[in-house]
């Protein structure tokens, strides 16, 4: 499936591994949450970079105490309209300080694309049949944001725009 | 007697429209295909469905059932009375006021 | 135009800049750049949407929601467009926008709501880009009037002007606007989200039959802060909203409502559409736990940058326009002198008006809802006169109220008799506001693709009953409130009389409530007894009309003669005959 980073069509380094296959030691691989609870002590000495999925109901606070396992963590949207993801990935940045790739997989449209890449998603995974051009033109579509971005100590937004609104109405 | 027609709207106006075997889908009741049996209209509806989704012609589309009396088609539901005709609390708009 | 002082109060009459045009003091705030670059963008986004669509490069499951994010619906005859009238005020340069629309696109009419927005129920898919363009001219918009995120804010239809306002909701409501607006975080939320906010004594925005419901308060030190219900909700399961903070510091005023919607994106269920609003997330954690659940998520927030600094707020209070009221004496020979001489003019007076903060200054309402009417109907040309005459009469700003009226604002009280002439003249100067002729009633089957039975006729029907301006002022405040179908659009639940249409094998019937109250004393109507038909249900609500008069006491509204003698009276004439 067509991987998207930065607003372009990219490489995909990472393979995913559906449960019950073995896992390549010797590659970026990303095994389910399921797989990593029931065998977390497998990967003990493992060291090539892992990345783990967790499914649309499976929120940020279950996979925190193992962050640091993890390079990749890939947030499953079962439907483009269940949003809980982007929750998830806020939270995996903004309240466990994770700074590993965050993607999108399952369902997601590019008219999403913005909103994924203003909650701290790295990469997305897009869809088999999707059109490559609608994500490429998604980030530049809309350039105001009224809210506060991911950046540690970014500045509100309104702030922004109120000194700016004063300038212009000036 | 009591048949089945196909309804939807249409994609671009959204438009009321019903469903003819040769001419495809048109505006008024009157020109839409009848069905007495539930099997073939089931089976015109899978295909109108398709067609229409391929084409982007219409959308939302479903059966509903028809009483034909003394020639006059009369839905059964009032919903699609009003559908055929348009709002009673503004009979100088809609279908029925074109007719 | 020139900078705009600054003014610690846009309601208050000082020095400020006074435009070449009556809009220019309107009560709404003034877009910036960015503000308009932003719609503009979204125009173009949505244009390019509509094309991707028509070229079959979206399917109608992927395109729904993002027609949804632009207000558009498809409905019974054709698409519906939701226009925002954000917390429900209007320059008239955007009510002759709104009416020239009506006329080019649709049928020369449009449709005021209970969410205080205008719907056009004749719309084109292919003409909806050059509609928002339009729109994006007048710095107005469709966007998130519809789908599953935060909705149009709704406030008090007399914020800014009316004598009992503590704060001016309008600031606040239109921080919310901004916040909410494309949120990356909850444009996806398991189901729609309405949020009200209001600033007096009086609760006129129905706070508590909100996902949030806010009350906008100083406390003793003069600061500015708000209390937070939280799921409040009218539809299948009706709650009441509840308390879940008492005081929320305007710093944290955006922060708090963040914390509320991530726990209610994250909890919220998903599995079923029924049981998706916030309501069913408070009912079922409890309020105890679901405060608990936003306390925590509010405390880990990162500040400084979900902070709202006072400056913000000042910017923002900054953009709106002040009407410049004129410093006048309190009361008008002229306007005392047209009463004496005029008994339906006295009338009206006595009904359509409100006290205005300012002395000299009355607030007009203006009914959508003349004897045997479409509730909120309003036509293009009657639109444009009402324009000239905000522009002439009320600082060329006209409001929208949740029951489905207008309102001019600031009137003049020696002008009260010129503007109700001419308000005659083009049938809007009905006078039953709050009283039984000012029936609430959502589009039902006529129009609404949802219904299970008609609202309008109904709502027609006893107007037209109640038709007598005299007998309606007698019976006094009656709100009686009418719903096609569940999901409550009409409001039924919190009527004084609530109307719900059901579809009793394939015919229309009625389910009557009686009890139910908007305000902050919140109430759900009681079901009196099975669904009746429309010509039952007309009668029904005059016998409950005459039991009501025959127990009243004086000086009591219908509410509380229902709360003193119980609902038996009532159940009892109307279901006695069967
Ligand atoms: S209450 Fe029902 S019938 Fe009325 S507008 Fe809402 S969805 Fe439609």
């Amino acid at each position: 499936m067509p991987l998207i980073e930065d607003g372009r069509p990219a490489e995909d380094s990472w393979t995913s591994v559906p449960d019950g296959e073995p896992v390549p030691g010797d590659i970026p691989a990303i095994i389910s949450f399921e797989r990593w609870q029931a065998e977390r002590d497998s990967f003990a000495g493992r060291n090539t970079k892992l990345g783990v999925r967790l499914k649309g109901g499976t929120l940020a606070p279950a996979i925190a105490e193992d962050l640091d396992r993890f390079a990749l963590v890939a947030v499953e949207f079962p439907k483009f309209r269940d949003g809980r993801g982007f929750s998830t990935a806020r939270e995996l940045r903004e309240r466990y300080g994770y700074e590993g790739e965050i993607r999108a997989v399952g369902h997601v449209l590019p008219d999403q694309y913005l909103f994924l890449k203003r909650t701290g998603f790295t990469s997305v995974e897009a869809p088999e049949g999707t059109n490559l051009e609608s994500w490429v033109n998604a980030l530049s579509e809309v350039s105001v944001v009224y809210q506060p971005g991911l950046g540690k100590d970014d500045p509100n937004p309104l702030i922004n725009r109120w000194l700016k609104s004063e300038a212009v109405q000036g | 007697m009591s048949f089945r027609a196909i309804t939807g709207n249409r994609l671009r106006d959204g438009a009321v429209v019903f469903y003819n075997d040769e001419a495809g889908w048109v505006e008024r009741l009157t020109g839409a295909s009848l069905y007495e049996d539930k099997a073939t209209a089931e089976t015109k509806l899978a295909s109108a469905k398709a067609e229409a989704e391929k084409e982007r012609l219409a959308v939302d589309i479903y059966l509903f059932e028809v009483l034909v009396e003394d020639g006059k088609r009369v839905p059964v539901t009032i919903r699609e009375r009003i559908r055929s005709l348009g709002p009673t609390v503004r009979t100088d708009l809609g279908k029925q006021a074109a007719a | 135009m020139t900078a705009t002082a600054f003014r610690a109060d846009p309601g208050i009459p000082g020095p400020g800049t006074f435009g070449s045009e009556p809009d220019d003091h309107a009560g709404i705030y003034r877009y910036d750049d960015l503000d308009r670059r932003f719609v503009a963008e979204r125009v173009e986004q949505f244009s390019k949407q509509v094309t991707r669509r028509l070229a079959g490069e979206l399917t109608e499951d992927e395109f729904k929601p993002l027609r949804l994010m632009n207000g558009l619906y498809l409905q019974l005859h054709a698409y519906m467009l939701r226009i925002a009238v954000p917390y429900g005020v209007l320059t008239t340069t955007q009510f002759r926008k709104l009416s020239e629309i009506g006329r080019k696109y649709d049928k020369g009419y449009g449709h005021f709501t209970t969410r205080q927005n205008l719907q056009f129920n004749w719309i084109k898919l292919e003409d909806t880009p050059a509609i928002l363009g339009e729109l994006a001219e007048v710095d107005m918009h469709a966007l998130q009037t519809s789908g599953n995120c935060v909705r149009n804010v709704t406030t008090d239809q007399f914020v800014g002007a009316s004598a009992d306002e503590i704060v001016d909701g309008r600031v606040y409501a239109e921080i919310l606007r901004q916040w909410t607006i494309a949120h990356p975080e909850f444009t996806y939320l398991p189901r729609k989200f309405k949020i009200a906010i209001m600033g007096s004594d009086s609760d006129r925005a129905a706070i508590r039959t909100h996902d949030v419901g806010v009350i906008a308060k100083r406390n003793e030190a003069g600061e500015t802060g708000f209390t937070f219900y939280v799921g409040g909700g009218l539809g299948r399961s009706p709650f009441v909203g509840k308390l879940v903070r008492e005081w929320v510091p305007e710093q944290d005023f955006a922060a708090y409502l963040e914390a509320i919607l991530r726990v209610y994106n994250q909890y919220g269920r998903r599995d079923n559409i029924y049981k998706a609003r916030i309501k069913i997330l408070v009912h079922q954690l409890g309020i105890d736990k679901f405060k608990a659940e936003v306390e925590e998520e509010f405390a880990r927030l990162p500040r400084p940058k979900f902070t709202l600094a006072p400056e913000i707020v000042e910017g923002i209070r900054a953009r709106f326009a002040s009407p410049g009221l004129e410093r006048l004496p309190a009361e008008s020979a002229e306007f005392e002198r047209s009463k004496a001489e005029n008994v339906e003019f006295a009338r009206w007076s006595t009904v359509n008006l409100a006290a205005h903060k300012a002395p000299g200054y009355a607030i007009v309402s203006v009914s959508l809802k003349p004897a045997g009417g479409i509730p909120g109907d309003i036509t293009s040309e009657q639109m444009d006169t009402l324009a000239d005459l905000a522009d002439r009469y009320s600082f060329g700003e006209i409001r929208v109220t949740h029951a489905q009226n207008l309102v001019l604002a600031h009137v003049r009280k020696d002008d009260l008799f010129d503007l109700w002439r001419q308000l005659d003249a083009i049938g809007l100067a009905t006078a039953n506001i709050g009283l039984i002729g000012d029936i609430i009633a959502c589009p039902g089957l006529d129009y609404c693709a949802l219904a299970n039975a008609r609202s309008i006729p109904l709502a027609q029907a006893i107007s037209a009953r109640f038709a007598d301006p005299a007998r309606q002022q007698a019976i006094g405040e009656l709100g009686i409130k009418i719903s096609g179908c569940i999901n409550a659009c009409g409001h039924h639940h919190v009527g004084h009389i609530g109307i719900l249409g059901v579809d009793k094998r394939g015919e229309e019937r009625y389910q009557i409530t009686i009890g139910g109250d908007a305000t902050l004393t919140t109430a759900i109507g009681d079901i009196i007894g099975p669904a009746v038909t429309e010509e039952a249900a007309v009668d029904a609500i005059d016998t409950m009309v005459e039991i009501y008069l025959a127990n009243r006491t004086e000086g009591e509204r219908f509410l509380d003669t229902i709360r003193r003698i119980g609902h038996g009276p009532f159940k009892e004439s109307i279901y006695a005959a069967d």
